[in-house]
């Protein structure tokens, strides 16, 4: 089974992925790539409380991520794969790793700096540069919140503020 | 009751929290002094906590959340993980806030237990098929 959903959300494990998407697409496993996420034990417990038991949640490192990624493509569960920002994604897609994956682009919100894209989408000038190596990676991006919303391709997206 | 009674703090999507603290209001008669509301309508991860943060204060508090697996209670168990007089309640009902209302001078690690049997036993409900015993869940 592919990867069901690739997703970055700064909020990781929250509602709109556990609800929204994880049950329309009867996730079994979620993985979120974080470096510091996977070396802080007590912040992966906080996290998995907001996980449903029959859920496995994994957390991992962006090298450890790269190396694992083709067998959670031939994994028969259905995960559904986190990183919280443009920065870990870039570092994931080097080398062309996530060639031809659909990557989700969720939710990063306000901050100083940050200009507003969709109304879940806020991206300063450096991510839109972000952005724009990842997509030189063959990753195929678009932004969508939730499964009902319709979905912007990344051709559209930096003109659609 | 006493100055030192526990703050509730709502933390919940869209315009849920500022609905459940306006029923509140009505029917018990409590401002934002004892209980605030907090969305996190478009608020990333950093700026939730500083809100949770600001709002909580030194005072005994009880966080609840409508989710047990949203970001509010992420942000609620982060803020509480190094934070003592911190109680924590997911999956908010409207009887748990009004029992709140009337009980915040309770120890908190009493009030939390009391609050989570009564927000249990606050959801009722029958198959309307089942005609014969609808009525009794209803009764309370």
């Amino acid at each position: 089974m592919p990867i069901v959903l690739f997703r970055v959300d700064e909020r990781l494990i929250h509602g709109q992925v556990v609800v929204g998407w994880g049950e329309r697409l009867h996730m079994d496993r979620i993985v979120v790539i974080d470096d510091d996420l996977s070396a802080s034990a007590w912040e992966q417990e906080l996290y998995c409380l907001g996980v449903p038991a029959a859920v496995d949640a994994v957390f991992t490192s962006v090298a450890a991520a790269r190396r694992d990624l083709p067998t959670w493509r031939d994994d028969p569960r259905r995960v559904i794969v986190l990183v919280r920002d443009l920065k870990t994604l870039a570092e994931l897609a080097e080398e062309g790793v996530l060639a031809g994956e659909d990557v989700n682009l969720g939710g990063i919100h306000f901050a100083v700096g940050r200009e507003r894209v969709l109304p879940y989408l806020f991206l300063n000038a450096e991510e839109r540069e972000t952005l724009q190596r990842i997509a030189e990676t063959g990753v195929k991006l678009s932004a969508r919140d939730l499964p009902g919303s319709r979905p912007v391709a990344y051709e559209d997206l930096l003109g659609s503020s | 009751m006493s100055e030192d009674a526990v703050r509730g703090l709502i933390i919940a999507h869209s315009s849920l929290a500022a609905g459940f603290a306006a029923a509140v209001r009505q029917i018990a008669g409590v401002g934002d002094d004892v209980i605030q509301a907090i969305s996190n309508e478009g608020l990333g991860p950093e700026e939730l906590l500083e809100k949770i943060r600001v709002a909580v204060g030194d005072s005994p508090v009880v966080i609840f959340t409508d989710l047990p697996s949203g970001s509010c209670a992420f942000a609620a168990r982060k803020i509480g993980a190094d934070r003592p007089g911190t109680g924590m309640i997911c999956g908010v009902n409207l009887p748990i806030l009004l029992d709140f209302a009337f009980h915040r001078e309770l120890p908190l690690q009493s009030l939390v237990d009391r609050l989570l049997d009564k927000g249990r036993v606050g959801i009722s409900g029958a198959c309307i098929e089942d005609g014969a015993r609808a009525d009794r869940a209803f009764s309370g």
